[in-house]
């Protein structure tokens, strides 16, 4: 049911971008209103959330120790899972946002008979890491639609990215990993039992809506030969805040930038914003420094303690009869 | 909810005694238990409950953070000792936070309000609370989830909150309850009154003179001492923690240490973690307000692991700033512990791995020679504290014959005992087996490999769950706390021919220091 709610929702997308621009003409809408009102709210949407997060206080100092704390000089402490100063801090978070050291971590757990044996399993790290920095070279590479002239970085990256120069237009190879790597983190949702069984269409319909847009992309790119010059000219148009929409840009092009618009709108009120959200949590972004330096509660408040005077007070007599000393005889 | 929950015997805790409520004031004391179809909750349950959950939302950001990222990924899925237990789905950490995510998801955001069940949001009922209370206290907060989950999302801080919501309408369970109002009153979970305490205390001094010839005072409430030490109730009052207990004594005898216990800050652990925030610091208080009293200059830490949850990320901040107490220097040695200069507590791990890095003991490990110990990382040192060479340290010099379980099975990677945040009660045993069950295997691995016929460990709470679940899964290994072992192994001035260990048991043939 989940997959298949997503599935329709996807399909529904496509067909609305078809129908709006093959049928209905409506080019300025899909192709000037919409891309503004879904960078809009993708950029008003994630301040938002951020500030959201940010502006909730972290109480307690709570970070999960991986490894070893710094505490006697011969002892060695392990400053990047167990970070004690912002060197370290950095470090891990880096680790964590750049290499996915948590999920490199990974391990599965299988009966063999009565007894539990545990091994690796880092394929959802490899298809995470590929799938993630494919996905930011993608979008590195799209960078030269926003500018005039393109800027270097562009141009170098996508010459590395059609390194092996395959077929024309070239074939980049972070667009075979990302649908590799898209494939895999989908099916497992729909193949492995536990996964199925935890996956919300909210879980279904981010992939599925990202998998159509690289479809919708590698369609544009190397089946439909979309012009790209007249892309250029809409694309620049919309940085100088002079949209026009040149006649004659493919279909499938409509639909690339549709589902793109989609899933700009959608980052924000979804789990995507884990992106924004990992450099915001406490127990990663805390250094294990707790009893070094005192970590601040903003808003602590004095609370009803039994005070060593109630105490003694009860219990006064047997005390002096057992022989420890009081305050007061 | 489609798979409602089902109360069996041996699955859930008591619910706790109106009594112990009521000695902490907190709301709907009553006589209720979860097998019962009417919780008698309060008429307005649902308006205090999302009302309380909406003030927590502000209050932490890790409650509000944990809630929106989870990208159901699964890497925790199979992380958890209760799921590897016992197969139910609920216990996979990503489902047990659904529970609260999808009343989250319902209330307080917009897209749960508009889509309901397609965004995974759900209803707020009877039917959900009892199935918050069934799997939050089958949730030990020992934080292995958050290891694996790369946002570090963690269980324990919403099972915090998932009890704290709990408590707010009066459900909570007897055995985290009892001892916090005991703690409260007599600053121990036991609920031993002062000469209840001097009397344990003097009776282990004696048996540390049966065993070893030498008379040691157990200095008790003694103002102008330098060192304050706090241990668990379990060390003083039960075994194999009393053993424990009289390696501190003797540790401490041995390098005149001047320091003193108390009666009223009779108690490390703190149960008070496993009910709200405000109650862990309501019965932290007393440390630090003994240490003042006493007026000493620093405070000695004993084994117990919740306990350091406590001391190492909550204490300083709860109850701090502690200015009237010293950065922690070794009268001993000189070390400066400088990374608890600001909280002013110090581990006794930390404490005694120190003095045999200096030579300040004199150990014979032959002594030890009859144990084949292996270490059992507890969940708070080892995830909320980072506590893992300071313990082997101490263990490898006083043992000859040490093992380490399985990689996957340690340090940051530890398995809980089954039994920790309240859940170590008898009516829970079949819980506890269960959720045991990975730790007792690979207890038996190095058993079956090594001969491993002792499980050490720094937590008192262990050292009450781990000897029942060893005794199901793997018979013939016994447990012990690591100043046992020190105890054994420490050669004392004026002592006499040591022919047994702590125990009574005779040592290896050799017998003599």
């Amino acid at each position: 049911m989940n997959p298949g709610c997503s599935l329709l929702a996807v399909v529904l997308l496509v067909l609305i971008a078809l129908a709006g621009v093959g049928l209905g003409g409506m080019d300025i809408i899909f192709g000037i209103v919409i891309p503004y009102a879904a960078f809009a709210i993708f950029l008003i949407g994630f301040i938002y959330r951020i500030v959201k997060w940010a502006g909730s206080p972290v109480p307690f100092s709570i970070p999960t120790t991986c490894g070893q704390q710094k505490s006697l000089p011969w002892v060695r402490a392990n400053n990047l899972e167990s970070p004690h100063n912002t060197i370290g801090l950095i470090g891990r978070m880096a680790l964590e946002v750049l290499l996915f050291r948590s999920l490199f971590r990974n391990t599965k757990v299988g009966l063999k008979g009565m007894r539990p044996i545990y091994g690796g399993a880092k394929w959802l790290w490899l298809a995470g890491l590929v799938f993630h920095w494919s996905f930011l070279f993608i979008v590195f590479r799209h960078l030269r639609f926003f500018f005039e002239p393109i800027p270097e970085p562009v141009n170098i990256l996508t010459a590395l990215d059609g390194f092996f120069e395959i077929g024309v237009p070239e074939l980049y190879l972070t667009d075979v990993a990302i649908l590799l790597a898209v494939s895999y983190l989908f099916l497992r949702r729909v193949v492995i039992p536990q996964m199925r069984y935890i996956s919300l269409p909210s879980d279904y319909f981010p992939l599925l809506l990202i998998l159509t847009v690289t479809l919708s992309g590698v369609l544009t790119r190397y089946f439909f030969k979309v012009d790209l010059l007249r892309v250029r000219e809409l694309s620049l148009g919309w940085v100088g805040f002079q949209p026009t929409v040149p006649k004659g840009i493919g279909l499938p092009f409509y639909v690339h930038l549709f589902l793109v618009s989609v899933l700009f709108a959608y980052l924000p009120m979804s789990k995507l914003m884990h992106m924004g959200g990992v450099f915001l949590s406490p127990t990663r972004n805390l250094a294990n420094n707790s009893r070094r330096r005192r970590h601040i509660n903003p808003w602590n408040y004095p609370v009803k303690v039994h005070t060593y005077k109630e105490y003694e007070d009860e219990f006064r007599e047997k005390m002096k009869a057992a022989g420890l000393p009081v305050e007061k005889e | 909810m489609e798979t409602p929950v089902e109360f069996r015997p041996g699955t859930w805790c008591y619910s706790a005694a109106p009594k112990n409520l009521k000695a902490l004031g907190l709301p709907n004391p009553r006589e209720w238990q979860p097998t019962d179809e009417d919780w008698k909750l309060p008429e307005n349950w649902k308006k205090i409950i999302l009302k309380g959950f909406q003030d927590r939302l502000l209050k932490y950001r890790s409650f509000r953070l944990f809630l929106d990222i989870c990208v159901r990924c699964g890497a925790c899925a199979d992380k958890c000792h209760f799921f590897i237990g016992s197969g139910d789905p609920k216990n996979m950490p990503v489902l047990r936070a659904e529970l609260l995510r999808s009343i989250y998801r319902k209330y307080f955001t917009t897209s749960g309000k508009i889509l309901g069940k397609l965004a995974g949001a759900r209803e707020l009922t009877p039917g959900v609370l009892k199935e918050w209370f069934y799997y939050f206290y089958q949730c030990t907060e020992c934080r292995r989830c958050s290891v694996f989950c790369p946002y570090g999302i963690d269980q324990a801080e919403i099972t915090m909150m998932g009890r704290e919501l709990l408590t707010l309408v009066g459900c909570n369970i007897n055995w985290v309850l009892e001892p916090a109002a005991n703690c409260f009153r007599t600053g121990n979970h036991l609920g031993i009154q002062p000469h209840g305490i001097k009397d344990m205390l003097d009776f282990l001094a004696e048996e540390v003179e049966d065993r070893t010839g030498v008379t040691i005072q157990v200095p008790i409430n003694r103002k102008g001492a330098e060192i304050l030490f706090v241990a668990p109730s379990g060390d003083y009052f039960a075994d194999p923690g009393t053993y424990t207990c009289m390696g501190y004594l003797m540790l401490f005898h041995e390098i005149g240490l001047d320091y003193t216990w108390s009666t009223y800050a009779s108690e490390g652990g703190n149960f008070g973690l496993f009910t709200s925030h405000e109650m862990v610091k309501r019965l932290n208080a007393k440390i630090y307000s003994e240490a003042k009293r006493l007026g000493v200059k620093w405070i000695l830490g004993g084994e117990c692991g919740h306990m350091w949850r406590v001391l190492h990320q909550y204490m300083d901040t709860m109850n701090g700033p502690a200015d009237f107490l010293q950065e922690p220097i070794s009268p001993i040695t000189g070390t400066k512990f400088e990374n608890a200069r600001s909280t002013r507590m110090v581990h006794i791990t930390e404490f005694t791995a120190d003095l045999i890095r200096h030579n300040r003991l004199r150990l014979d490990p032959r002594r030890n020679d009859l144990l084949r110990v292996t270490f059992h990382d507890s969940c708070n040192p080892s995830r909320a504290m980072g506590l893992f060479e300071e313990p082997r340290y101490v263990i490898q010099n006083v043992c000859n014959h040490f093992y380490e379980m399985p990689e996957n099975t340690i340090r940051e990677q530890t398995f809980c005992c089954g039994g920790g945040a309240g859940l170590g009660t008898d009516e829970n045993m079949e819980m506890r087996l269960r959720g045991g069950f990975p730790r007792a295997y690979a207890v038996k691995y190095v058993k079956e490999k090594y001969g491993v016929n002792r499980v050490a460990c720094v937590c008192a709470i262990d050292r009450a769950t781990l000897p029942p679940l060893l005794e199901y899964w793997v018979p013939g290994v016994g447990l012990t706390g690591v100043h046992e072992l020190v105890g054994n192994a420490l050669v004392m001035t004026g002592e006499k021919d040591r022919g047994t260990d702590l125990r009574g048991e005779p040592l290896s043939g050799a017998g003599e220091a």
